[in-house]
């Protein structure tokens, strides 16, 4: 059996990934303990090599290995996406790790191997290689997240995190071979077809839809399928946690509306209400419980569960039954354009957070900002961005992609769900400005113990300077993204 | 000794060609809905492993039923595939229940409780 060279050519990119990391992984033990950070900068070269070959390779739809793999501009741009997001994710980590101690070379191995699942998640057409994208990744994250291995909590989170999410997957596939059952293959195209043939009321459509809605619920933490999220981030090393919060998201995202709008959009009458009810269950529940919460990265967790509850709004608009072929882009290219700009302000977010040291551990309580913007104002000041970013208050790019998600959901003749989003924002800027408030107008009482200071590094500076530089400047001058998001979602059948 | 092996398989092959499509689906049902049950009421974190992995055999007998059923070996590939992912599945799980084991000498979930459930 040959494989014909375009095919190869199409995954060249998750080629060199998937190489990348088993060279990181084979030349960990040889490396000395002093210069692990070499294999950072390899897993980086990786990417940066990764980046042309996949603008190149933006311009029509080609499909690869006989319609397992396809490559758009859709599946480009959450490319490009996962690989700044994986990019600053081990930026931020050099300092990080050595800071924990956990400074060992496997940890950009398994970072490079969730990359390449995500990656194959986003460009897949078959569900067969959506299911393996889904679990590449997740075994991955699933290592990752219980990588303070002699530190009980990383490895409860890694334990909860590992049951949800391979009951998760066990639903997802049970799913998958239903689906399989009623239209004899595993292409979305072929199952598109099934379901134009079988029509809306047929119960193994129906049941197998509920199924996969569950099984990608867990992977983007939707309510009611959002439990693992706050115990996972909280409890995972903060470089992990970002990394899950933004490209797992980012990537199942991807995977889930091309699998809802190619596959299954022929149910849309069927899926439109089901999503409309998690999307206002998640937008509720993310941003009331992250009121009370008091460790920053709980909150942002409950904060990250309110995303995807805003990100959701596109895709109800995209489902609504009756929408046209505008309304419906304009939904699709906003889900986008929110989750690029969502990628930036938690990264930046959880940045800072990574950088907080109190002594030897990591300060992750709110009350350890008290008092940071007069010790140390250029940390603060970045915070400050980022809350008011996430918050949703403009000149930020948090502001220009709830504005586009808002204007696609009034377009779409749901300005209910637009006023019901909107107050919610009010909601979440509650608890986004105490953090600032907790900064900005509360002096430390230095009795009560040791500062938390920033810990900075030169590597943690660029990742700062470009989560910065994405807020500020998506916010003032979004129209290269939004024209890109708007000829990219065309391609999407 | 070989023919008496190639009968029993064909006889086999015959009485499975016999069962309706509608029993293997029923079957899979069964084992998956054992396997929900399983993760959600048991506490002891190997069992919970264990049910998951019935939820997925669940998946497999489904696949090769509805392979059978259209003559199409798509399924059974996706089986393979199926099985390695649990195989990997299960090396991170034991490994990841390890690790725990040795810092709270404990499998029950009950007791994981330094993160809010």
């Amino acid at each position: 059996m040959t494989l014909p060279l375009s095919d190869i050519q199409a995954v060249l990119p998750e080629l060199i990934v998937v190489a990348a990391a088993c060279l990181v992984l084979g030349l960990d033990p040889i490396t000395p303990q002093s210069k692990k950070t070499w294999l950072a900068w390899l897993s980086l070269g990786s990417l940066v090599l990764c980046v042309p070959i996949t603008i190149s390779q933006m311009g029509t739809r080609v499909s690869a290995f006989s319609d397992l793999v396809v490559l758009d501009p859709y599946a480009c741009f959450w490319k490009l996406l996962l690989y700044l997001v994986s990019g600053l994710t081990i930026l931020l980590s050099l300092a990080y790790l050595k800071a924990e101690r956990i400074n060992l070379g496997e940890y950009y191995g398994f970072l490079l191997l969730s990359l390449s699942g995500m990656m194959i998640m986003v460009s897949a057409v078959d569900l067969l290689t959506i299911y393996l994208g889904t679990e590449l990744m997740s075994l991955s994250l699933y290592v990752l997240a219980g990588f303070k291995r002699f530190e009980a909590r990383s490895l409860e989170a890694s334990a909860k995190y590992f049951v949800l999410g391979s009951f998760s997957s066990g639903i997802l596939l049970y799913g998958i071979s239903l689906l399989f059952g009623v239209a004899g293959s595993t292409r979305l195209s072929a199952i598109a077809a099934a379901v134009a043939n079988r029509g809306l009321d047929d119960p193994a459509l129906v049941l197998a839809m509920i199924l996969l809605v569950v099984g990608f619920g867990f992977k983007i933490a939707v309510v009611p399928f959002h439990m693992w999220t706050p115990d996972v981030y909280e409890g995972a090393p903060t470089s992990v946690t970002a990394f899950m919060a933004v490209a797992s998201k980012v990537a199942s995202f991807g995977a889930f509306v091309r699998v809802f709008l190619e596959g299954l959009g022929g149910l849309k009458a069927n899926w439109y209400g089901l999503f409309l009810v998690v999307c206002i269950a998640t937008l509720v529940l993310g941003n009331v419980v992250a009121i009370v919460q008091t460790n920053i990265k709980r909150m942002l967790a409950y904060s990250s569960i309110a995303h995807a509850g805003y990100a959701l709004i596109g895709i109800v608009v995209a489902g609504q039954a009756d929408t046209e072929g505008a309304v419906r882009s304009a939904g699709l290219s906003s889900v986008m354009l929110y989750l690029a700009v969502y990628a930036f302000m938690t990264l930046g977010a959880f940045a800072v957070v990574a950088m907080l040291r109190k002594g030897g551990l990591e300060g992750e309580e709110i009350e350890d900002f008290t008092g940071l913007a007069k010790r140390q104002p250029i940390a603060a000041f970045l915070m400050l961005v980022f809350m008011v970013s996430l918050a949703g208050i403009p000149p930020t790019a948090g502001f220009i992609g709830k504005f586009y998600l808002f204007l696609a959901a009034v377009n779409a003749g749901l300005a209910w769900l637009a006023v019901i989003a909107v107050l919610f924002a009010a909601v979440s800027a509650y608890y986004y400005l105490r953090v600032v408030m907790v900064m900005y107008m509360r002096d430390l009482d230095i009795s009560a113990g040791l500062a938390p200071r920033f810990a900075s590094s030169p590597a943690m500076t660029v990742v700062l300077a470009c989560a910065i530089a994405g807020v500020v400047i998506l916010g003032l001058y979004p129209d290269p993204l939004v024209s890109l998001t708007t000829s990219a979602v065309l391609t999407l059948k | 000794m070989f023919n008496f092996i190639l009968f029993t398989f064909a006889f086999l092959l015959r009485v499975a060609n016999m069962v309706p499509l509608s029993y293997y689906v029923i079957l899979s049902a069964i084992v998956f809905i054992t396997g929900v049950v399983g993760v959600l009421i048991r506490r002891n974190i190997i069992i919970i492993l264990l049910s998951i992995e019935l939820m997925l055999n669940a998946t497999n007998i489904n696949f090769v039923a509805f392979s059978s059923y259209f003559q199409n070996v798509v399924g059974q590939v996706f089986v393979f595939f199926a099985l390695t992912v649990a195989a990997a599945e299960v090396a991170v799980g034991l490994a990841i229940i390890i690790a725990l084991y040795r810092s709270k000498s404990s499998i029950n979930v009950d007791e994981f409780q330094l993160l809010k459930w």
